[in-house]
């Protein structure tokens, strides 16, 4: 089914943004988050950037101080998830301009507004940044 | 830091930053949770009472209810709502629970603005799943954004939809969202929605969402411009391929013009392109859908999707960009993917036609053009064997990872191993990922010819191996080690070596295995190896036991091994039962409790065996025993209780304490536990099908796993351990004393929770294949290089009339017959391609014989046919023996017996193959009168009441029998007792007279005891006169001729030659036979056996 979550952590291992495409309870989500920020900060420069941990694999790319940490499943061309992440993060950086973690953590609905019109349901929609953006000026425009 | 529209949520979220630990952050939470439920619980007091209830809410209640709920929610401002509903779901990202405030989220699904709107939609679909209640209330407000005017409100509803739409969604909204789709009237923007909520719809009620006819509209689709259109498309349709290629043909075509529009850049807007590449995304996207289509058959489509793969596949080079090197392999890998599968089925039928057809004018192009290919997938393999020793760890990663797919779906195997070094570095890179890859790797390209390299490789790793992979790896070795073990001694050895190496690490499932294969294979001899298995296991357990430091497992093994079968080396030097007995005990100090109860249980073993008794190790023996008597743990002290008791008995303790019985046979649980987790993907993947769809052709790569290489044991999981208080040969009893949980104590769960390492390791049943194990169903390059040429060869050089008669058996198979009527495994038959044994267990009337066919080549066997022809009193029922049987491997097949009445005739095996020429045995097996014997001693008072109350004929017969082979008495007691007619000494007053007993079993007469009388004349040896008794007549009769054959036979039936006819079947029909049973006559296998 392919994407089956994304996470942004930080380097202290706070969960700053969690986007599941399956169900799982509080606790399953905990645990699981618990276990693989410790499996992939644990991680250095000269390690791959895939880490396989229950029957996910997680694609995970560091940013300064934050993990982008993707689960997916056997079925995902890993490095196109790994610039898919990066795309994610460029779309970011159009809309918040160098966009670091406190602009994810103080914007979490803009964050999520663009990961929702990028990625539906574990799969991905949309890969133009300008029609990515389109809602969330839509929305600054509103307000 | 551009500060956030909500003030509230800002501070609300700085507080949580500057929480200084865990506990500030849940007070905070905590007062921010009450402060929420309260604001929400003023506002709409009148609602709750309703929703509390849970009771399900009728529809057409449900907009007054959501009605109610805004009105009740009217006191708060949309800013106040929005700010809420935002803190709930950050608190939730937290990892706080939220139980309340999601009828909130809901309600601003209906609310009118778009900001409301959106907040409503993205929070409910984080917070709630598809079964929650409450989203039942929103369907009808979903619906009607959906079916609205307005686009954005629309794309909000789908993407709710798609992310966590239910069944009850399905229902009523699947006919809009397909509308929408197709809809010309639609934008892109709602369109590549539609796709995606259509595919959730789908894919999880695909009872609901009726696709029918779908394929025109999918095709359709695909000459969409748009690439966010496309893009989601693309992964719709590799939901409906994989659950049905053959209705979407159409969409082939437009797939690969997809790809070559992307290839060459072609009408892509700046906007998809990505550092120069245009969309990485749909490009792998287009490929994995085309990887679901088995075959092409349009030749210009196939050209076109061979120069882009090609392209591609040349193209791309290394450059300095990281994202744009990245995504151009992303594209690359995938190409190398997708050319594996196609190439993988492409060619196929192709091959079937080379190997059936072989005089065929086609073939030398044919032949070319499968070199092409194979060079072709060289290539690939070429390129991957560099990814897999660059510097860069993704690459190497993928170029490992990628190196397994391939070897699932096409024979690339032997290119493969020209990495084998390379890969084997892998094993030791710093980074856990591509360690767990390389092993992976490793263990896929395993076979006869590299496993004992790559099992020592793994052994040696093992001792250095992370602790996060050392069970994982032990596992795999063990499995490969027995799969592929070239003799079953050098098993042995690299088992012992593994738990010695890593104990810690080694479920006991692994020991466990070793003691059942040690304890099952007594004599049957793998196809290249003589050794006796058990001593040499005995042998190795001796020496680990004399290393200063092993770890307790060894030791577990060891005292188990020594305990069954030291007395085999009783005559080696240290090896004296008193000497194996104080190099145990001096481990018991530092071992646990379990493993003194598998201590204490040898110790009886080896005092049972010391014969004659050595009084110093009995008191030895004893005064351990008396010692644990105390035990505070109730296992180790009722196996002491118990075995001083016993060891008291004499000559009983012999009877209880004898060797172990064979461990039954069970369908492997991993298999099962492996399709298990295969099943829970919901989408099978290209690769996977395609695995799938070469083993349901080849039938083989699934029955072999059982018999590849692993006589009578199957599975690991299930492994029961023996449990040595178990005092009695019959395994039903041992189930019984095993319930009442009194003597088992090393028993292991059932089946182990190991999640990954078992299952991973039976998962792809491909990869579990001996080199080209897809191969043989004769339709792959291996085989119709290889095996064509040999059966031409192999034609050439047979007579032209002798067709089916080119093959000798090895050793006599009469002999061998005989052998194995007095016991219970060895071989039944031998020629230089195949071995057969057989083993058997035999339970009153019933018995289960295994039968194991042995292939000795390299090359497979095929055409196996095993017949039984059952004489009219067994019921017999061989379970399938599969067609093809790989090379070096070793197929088990169980035949279970039933004795109906007593009879002396003989089933016969009708045995084929093929091996360049076909092969036909007709074999006996020993399934024979004296299998349903149990032996029994009569005393003088059970005996001559019996004796004479069985007066006269026809129930008691007499005969005098001449041309007796000569035979001392001594002799003829053995042979007797060979036969389970237990000789009793000392009733007979005459010392030239012999007195037998014995009880037969089958289902007319149940349990009957037989007795038998032998007089001989010291005078003349060749000849004696019989009596023999019973309660039944025929049995009486049968067991008489019976007696009198062995009594007569023995000599001649060794000494004649081979009575098996290698030419098919007898030219003359069969006469009538010389036997007692008139329903032999009707019953053809009696009378093969009779012509035998």
């Amino acid at each position: 089914m392919g994407i089956r979550f994304i996470l942004m952590v930080n380097k202290q291992g706070q969960t700053r943004l969690a986007q599941y495409f399956e169900y799982l309870t509080l606790e399953e989500r905990r645990a699981l988050e618990g276990e693989i920020v410790r499996k992939c900060l644990a991680r250095n420069d000269q390690q791959c950037s895939f880490v396989e941990h229950r029957n996910y694999k997680i694609v995970y790319r560091r940013y300064a101080s934050l993990f982008f940490l993707v689960g997916v499943d056997n079925e995902e061309n890993e490095l196109a998830i790994l610039e898919f992440i990066h795309l994610l993060v460029e779309t970011m950086d159009r809309h918040f301009g160098n966009v670091c973690e406190l602009d994810i953590m103080f914007h979490l609905e803009k964050a999520h507004f663009m990961l929702e019109e990028m990625v539906m349901n574990g799969c991905i929609v949309e890969t133009s940044k300008s029609n990515i953006l389109t809602p969330i000026q839509l929305l600054d425009k509103a307000s | 830091m551009a500060l956030s529209g909500m003030r509230g949520l800002s501070v609300f979220i700085s507080d949580i930053r500057n929480c200084p630990n865990k506990e500030q952050e849940r007070l905070r939470v905590d007062k921010e949770l009450g402060n929420i439920r309260t604001r929400f619980k003023n506002e709409k007091v009148h609602v709750v009472p309703t929703l509390r209830r849970n009771a399900p809410i009728k529809d057409d209640k449900d907009e007054d209810l959501l009605h109610l709920l805004i009105v009740g929610l009217e006191g708060l401002t949309p800013y106040e709502k929005k700010k809420y509903v935002w803190k709930m779901l950050y608190i939730y990202m937290l990892g706080y629970d939220v139980d309340f405030g999601h009828m909130e989220a809901v309600s601003l699904i209906s609310a009118p603005k778009y900001p409301e709107k959106q907040v409503g939609y993205i929070v409910t679909s984080c917070l709630l799943n598809e079964n929650h209640d409450f989203l039942r209330l929103a369907i009808n407000a979903v619906r009607n954004d959906i079916i609205g005017r307005n686009e954005t409100f629309q794309c909000l509803a789908l993407t709710l939809v798609g992310n966590i739409g239910g069944r009850d969604f399905a229902e009523s909204l699947a006919l809009d969202v397909q509308k929408l789709l197709i809809s010309s009237s639609c934008r892109p923007l709602v369109r590549k929605k539609a796709a995606l909520c259509l595919l959730r719809l789908f894919r999880k009620n695909p009872d609901v969402v009726n696709v029918d006819g779908w394929s025109d509209r999918m095709a359709q689709l695909l000459d969409e411009r748009d690439l966010g259109v496309l893009t989601s498309s693309m992964s719709l349709l590799v939901a409906l391929v994989s659950n049905d290629h053959d209705s979407y043909w159409s969409c082939l075509p437009k797939c690969v013009k997809i790809l070559e529009r992307l290839a060459r850049n072609q009408d892509v807007p700046q906007e998809y392109t990505y550092y120069g590449i245009p969309s990485p995304w749909l490009q792998v996207k287009t490929m994995r859908a085309l990887q679901y289509f088995p075959t092409i058959e349009d030749p210009n489509t196939r050209r076109s999707l061979f120069e882009v793969l090609q392209r591609i596949l040349m193209g791309t080079d290394v450059v300095k960009n990281v994202n744009k090197n990245n995504a151009s392999h992303a594209v690359l890998f995938e190409a190398l993917a997708l050319k594996s599968v196609s190439h993988g089925n492409q060619y196929v039928p192709g091959l079937a036609f080379i190997f059936f057809d072989r005089g065929n004018q086609y073939v030398p192009s044919l032949v070319m053009h499968l070199d092409a290919e194979k060079e072709m997938m060289s290539q690939c393999v070429a390129l991957l064997g560099k990814f897999i020793a660059v510097r860069e760890p993704n690459i190497r990663y993928l170029g490992l990872e990628n190196m397994s797919r391939m070897l699932m779906v096409t024979d690339v195997l032997d290119i493969i191993k020209r990495h084998q070094a390379q890969i084997i570095t892998s094993l030791k890179d710093p980074d856990i990922s591509i360690r767990r890859r390389a092993l992976d790797l490793l263990y896929g390209m395993c076979d006869v010819s590299n496993a004992k390299d790559i099992v020592e490789e793994l052994l040696q790793y093992l001792s250095t191996a992370d602790f996060a992979m050392r069970e994982e790896l032990a596992l795999k070795a063990a499995i490969l080690a027995e799969k592929f073990a070239p003799d079953l001694s050098w098993y042995v050895d690299v088992i012992l070596q593994l738990i010695d190496k890593a104990g810690d690490f080694v479920s006991d499932d692994i020991w466990f295995r070793v003691v059942q294969f040690v304890t099952n294979n007594e004599d049957l001899q793998f196809v290249t190896n003589n050794e006796d298995l058990q001593p040499y296991a005995a042998v190795k357990a001796r020496e680990y036991l004399d290393k200063p430091a092993i770890h307790e497992t060894v030791v577990k093994v060891s005292a188990y091994i020594l305990g069954e079968y030291s007395h085999l080396l009783a005559r080696r030097p240290g090896c004296s039962p008193k000497e194996i007995f104080s190099i145990i005990h001096e481990k018991l100090p530092t071992v646990s409790t379990s493993t003194i109860a598998i201590l204490l249980s040898t110790y009886a073993k080896i005092l049972m065996h010391t014969q004659p008794p050595d009084l110093e190790l009995q008191n030895q023996i004893w005064a351990i025993f008396s010692k644990y008597e105390g035990c505070i743990d109730v296992e180790i002290q009722q196996r002491a209780v118990e075995y001083f008791a016993l060891s008291r008995k004499g000559a009983a303790l012999s009877d209880i304490l004898a060797e172990m019985p064979k461990f039954p046979e069970r369908q492997s649980a991993l298999i099962k536990k492996a399709e298990d987790t295969e099943a829970d993907a919901a989408e099978q993947s290209a690769i996977k099908l395609r695995a799938q769809q070469q083993t349901s052709n080849a039938l083989v790569v699934t029955d072999q796993r059982p018999a590849n290489g692993t006589p009578p044991v199957t599975q690991l999981s299930l492994v029961k351990m023996p449990s040595m208080s178990n005092v009695d040969h019959n395994p039903a009893e041992q189930g019984v004393s095993q319930a009442n949980g009194t003597l088992s104590v090393v028993d292991p769960q059932p089946s182990r929770p190991s999640d990954d390492n078992i299952g991973d390791l039976l998962v792809p049943l491909a990869i579990e294949g001996p080199p080209g194990s897809a191969t043989l169903s004769g339709h792959s390059p291996v085989f119709g290089f290889g095996g064509a040429p040999n059966a031409e060869d192999a034609l050439a050089i047979a007579p032209v009339e002798e067709q089916t008669n080119t093959v000798q058996p090895i050793g006599n198979i009469a002999e061998r017959f005989h052998a194995l009527c007095l016991k219970d495994s060895g071989v039944l038959y031998e020629d230089p391609y195949i071995q057969i044994g057989i083993k058997a267990e035999w339970r009153v009337h019933q018995g289960r014989l295994v039968l194991f066919l042995g292939n000795k080549n390299t090359a497979p066997l095929v055409s196996v046919q095993a017949l039984i022809l059952p004489p009219s009193h067994l019921k017999m029922e061989l379970s399938l023996v599969p067609e093809t049987i790989p090379p070096r491997a070793q197929v088990q097949c169980p035949l279970e017996v039933v004795n109906l009445r007593p009879s002396r005739d003989v089933a016969v095996l009708d045995f084929s193959y093929k091996f360049g020429t076909n092969v036909n045995v007709k074999l006996r097996l020993p399934a024979i009168l004296n299998k349903f014997f149990q032996p029994i001693t009569v005393s003088a008072e059970e005996f001559f009441p019996q004796w004479r109350s069985l007066s006269g004929p026809p129930l008691k017969l007499q005969e005098v029998v001449r041309g007796v082979r000569s035979m001392s008495l001594v002799e003829m007691a053995n042979l007797f007792n060979s036969f389970r007619l237990m000789v009793c000494p000392g009733l007979d007053p005459n010392t030239n007279n012999l007195i037998a007993s014995t009880t037969f079993y089958s289902e007319s007469t149940r349990a009957m005891l037989c007795l038998v009388r032998i007089e001989t004349d010291p005078a003349d040896r060749t000849q004696l006169r019989m009596t023999v008794a019973s309660g039944d007549p025929t049995l009486t009769f049968e067991l008489k001729e019976f007696i009198k054959e062995q009594l007569i036979s023995i000599p001649t039936a060794s000494r004649a030659p081979s009575p098996v006819s290698l030419q098919a079947q007898p030219a003359e029909p069969p006469q009538p036979l010389p036997t007692s049973s008139p329903a032999a006559l009707s019953d053809p296998g009696a009378m093969l056996a009779g012509l035998l």
